[in-house]
């Protein structure tokens, strides 16, 4: 029946319908986006007025006359109904502007450029870490899905995610810094090898490659292994498990046995064809814990000192630094946002079904 | 005696597995017993579910099982190590007794989960399945708000909560449900754009049900199976978190034995007496282990269909 309709009228490819459809279907996704950053903007704001801190205090300090706190109070906008003062904090925003922060002195948005480098390597190398050695685990346990191989895989990754990454972390600290010394400390690089490269990207394993400096290369990378990969872990106990089910669900299908009547290698059907269409879910399960070892990297950044972005925030709290709290929280949820839409993107891209 | 009791035995077994059962209740035991020999049969679900019941003994009978006072300093016996006067696990700088500040530390870890567990399931679900089924502009803007609320990073949001808050353990615990219902409502919702156009739906609306009395009576036993799963398999999520935020000094505060708080006080000492911060993070693994064990077993048990993903 469809055929038949199908035959008569033929699909008219690149016309003019389905290209504003496509541009409808854009405008409405930016919209949600938008309207997304907007609502994690008003909560992270509400969040700052609620804070029990007095921003003009922390100011003019506890011993300032009244007027001239009543000056300070006004010069921050304070006396302004709430709405005009989301709308002000909107503009800043929009422009790039978190403000002052009351602890380094510095803007806000210059602090964020200047430790987000560290905490994006350690994500990266992480991520490469769970990817690495999460998909073969995933399809390994797929290929023999109950048996041993299946468990072990499923053990490991259950084990990951109940770790307290703060606890193995200190644990890995004593164990392959303070007693087999395999690792480099804390930090992220040793003391005297600190601020001698230039600083071109930030991250740097790459800084100390482009200045060809590999006694600094390698430094940095004995500092980063134990970090990275102890969230790789974590994100390896995900991706292990996604593998595994997205197999599981190609392995079933009939050109698998196909390929297989065909007389291919058993390698061929695994690695190239079931593999070959796992990729597509599995890029937004990586954007996913990518983007969850930005924020998993809080706890560890804390027990590594390590100076990123998590560190950053934490200290900020913990001393109630509202503006380099917001800037912080703002830019983490905005990375969030980010990713999940890349994501979106990547698999529309990829999976020709889903556009 | 002995035949009479087996016979019994057998027959309660048989009405317990009754492939016809005579009522309601009958039904349900069927159900239930089958979950539990599933239950036992999965090894590592089993497990799992023992860790569980241990945390809830240890933690009714904490005065029985406690060497100790937790929160009793005694100065003269500062930094034992394990094994040393009657002190099982070692005391910490202030000279109190590991051992038992874990075991009165399962407390409030049991009261954290318990408490995240039936606050915020519940208000995902009442999101999820009111969006689900009214539908229209209520779904657009309850969907929105939970997508500003998942866009946020957890612990980073819950650390924005407790600072906003105040540090304490019923903020954190505030905090953390804040952050923990979005999923559910996800999931609630799911289920009930699934549900919601079925017959028997149809057939109690005919009968004049109203919407709180589908929502409530209808769609949320319809929703619990997987929302049950998901909540289980959070728990460990959960307990992690608050060990993170009680680390970070934001939880619960010191003195009380919060197995997070502890390995933070325990951290300035880690080089020369390792066993202060190692044996509550232990309890925290072994704990959320048992609760991720469990909620794996249980998702294949309560949910075959979704088994694999």
């Amino acid at each position: 029946m469809s055929d038949a309709v199908d035959t008569a009228t033929p699909k008219r490819r690149g016309s003019s319908v389905p290209l504003l459809k496509r541009l409808k279907s854009l405008i409405t996704v930016l919209f949600t986006v938008l309207l997304t950053l907007v609502g994690l903007l008003f909560v992270t704001f509400i969040i700052g007025r609620v804070m029990p801190v007095d921003p003009v205090l922390a100011i003019v300090g506890e011993r300032a006359s009244q007027e001239i706190y009543d000056a300070a109070y006004k010069s921050l906008g304070l006396d302004k109904p709430l709405m005009v003062q989301f709308g002000i904090f909107l503009q800043q925003i929009a422009v790039g502007d978190f403000g002052v922060s009351n602890l380094t002195a510095r803007p806000v948005s210059e602090d964020i450029l200047r430790v987000f480098p560290a905490t994006l390597e350690l994500a990266t190398v992480g991520t490469i870490f769970g990817v690495l050695f999460g998909v073969p685990m995933g399809v390994m346990a797929a290929v023999h899905e109950g048996k041993w191989q299946d468990q072990v895989v499923r053990f490991v990754g259950l084990f990951g995610y109940s770790m307290p990454i703060f606890w193995i972390g200190l644990v890995g600290l004593i164990v392959f810094y303070g007693v087999l010394d395999w690792v480099g400390g804390p930090g992220r690089l040793d003391v005297y090898y600190e601020d001698i490269i230039p600083v071109v990207t930030g991250l740097i394993l790459i800084d100390s490659l482009i200045e060809g400096d590999l006694d600094i290369f390698w430094n940095a990378f004995s500092h980063i292994i134990l970090p990275a990969s102890i969230l790789g872990y974590y994100s390896l106990a995900y991706i292990s498990r996604m593998t595994r089910s997205f197999m599981l669900e190609q392995l079933s299908q009939e050109y698998i046995t196909t390929a297989r009547v065909k007389g291919l290698s058993e390698r061929t059907v695994i690695w190239r064809h079931a593999l070959g269409n796992v990729m597509i879910p599995l890029i937004t399960v990586i954007a996913l814990s990518y983007a969850n070892l930005l924020e998993g990297s809080v706890l560890t950044e804390i027990i590594f000192a390590w100076p990123g972005l998590g560190s950053y925030l934490t200290t900020a709290l913990l001393s109630a630094d509202m503006n380099a709290v917001i800037g912080g929280t703002v830019v983490v949820g905005l990375i969030f946002v980010g990713l999940n839409l890349l994501s979106d993107f990547l698999y529309k891209v990829v999976d020709p079904r889903a556009r | 005696m002995s035949t009479d009791t087996k016979s019994y035995d057998q027959g309660l077994k048989g009405w317990l597995n009754s492939e016809s059962p005579e009522s309601r209740f009958h039904a349900q035991m069927v159900q239930l017993y089958a979950g539990w020999q599933s239950l036992v049969a999965n090894r590592l679900a089993f497990l799992g579910f023992m860790i569980i019941v241990l945390l809830i003994l240890v933690a009714i009978f904490a005065p029985l099982l406690a060497t100790h006072d937790p929160s009793i300093q005694n100065l003269k016996s500062t930094l034992l190590p394990p094994f040393t006067d009657g002190h099982i696990l070692g005391t910490d700088d202030s000279g109190r007794d590991i051992w038992s500040r874990i075991i009165y530390g399962s407390r409030i870890t049991l009261f954290i989960v318990a408490l995240v567990a039936f606050t915020a399931p519940v208000f995902g679900l009442l999101v999820g399945t009111v969006a689900g089924y009214l539908g229209g502009w209520v779904d657009t803007v309850l969907m929105r708000i939970t997508d500003i609320f998942l866009a946020f990073p957890r612990l980073v949001l819950a650390l924005a909560f407790v600072s906003a808050l105040g540090a304490g353990i019923e903020n954190a615990i505030l905090a953390i449900s804040l952050t923990a219902w979005p999923p559910y409502a996800r999931i609630a919702r799911a289920e009930t754009l699934t549900i919601r156009n079925s017959d028997y739906i149809a057939a109690i609306q005919l009968q004049g049900a109203g919407r709180l009395r589908i929502i409530l009576g209808h769609i949320w036993p319809m929703c619990m199976s997987s929302l049950i799963v998901r909540v289980t398999l959070d728990m460990a999520g959960i307990i992690l978190t608050a060990a993170g935020l009680g680390f970070l000094g934001l939880g619960a505060q010191p003195p009380s034995p919060e197995w997070g708080a502890m390995i933070s006080s325990g951290r300035q000492f880690i080089h020369d007496h390792w066993w202060i911060a190692t044996m509550p993070g232990l309890a925290i693994f072994i704990v959320s282990l048992g609760f991720n064990l469990l909620g794996d077993g249980l998702r294949d048990i309560l949910d075959p269909k979704k088994a694999q993903s």
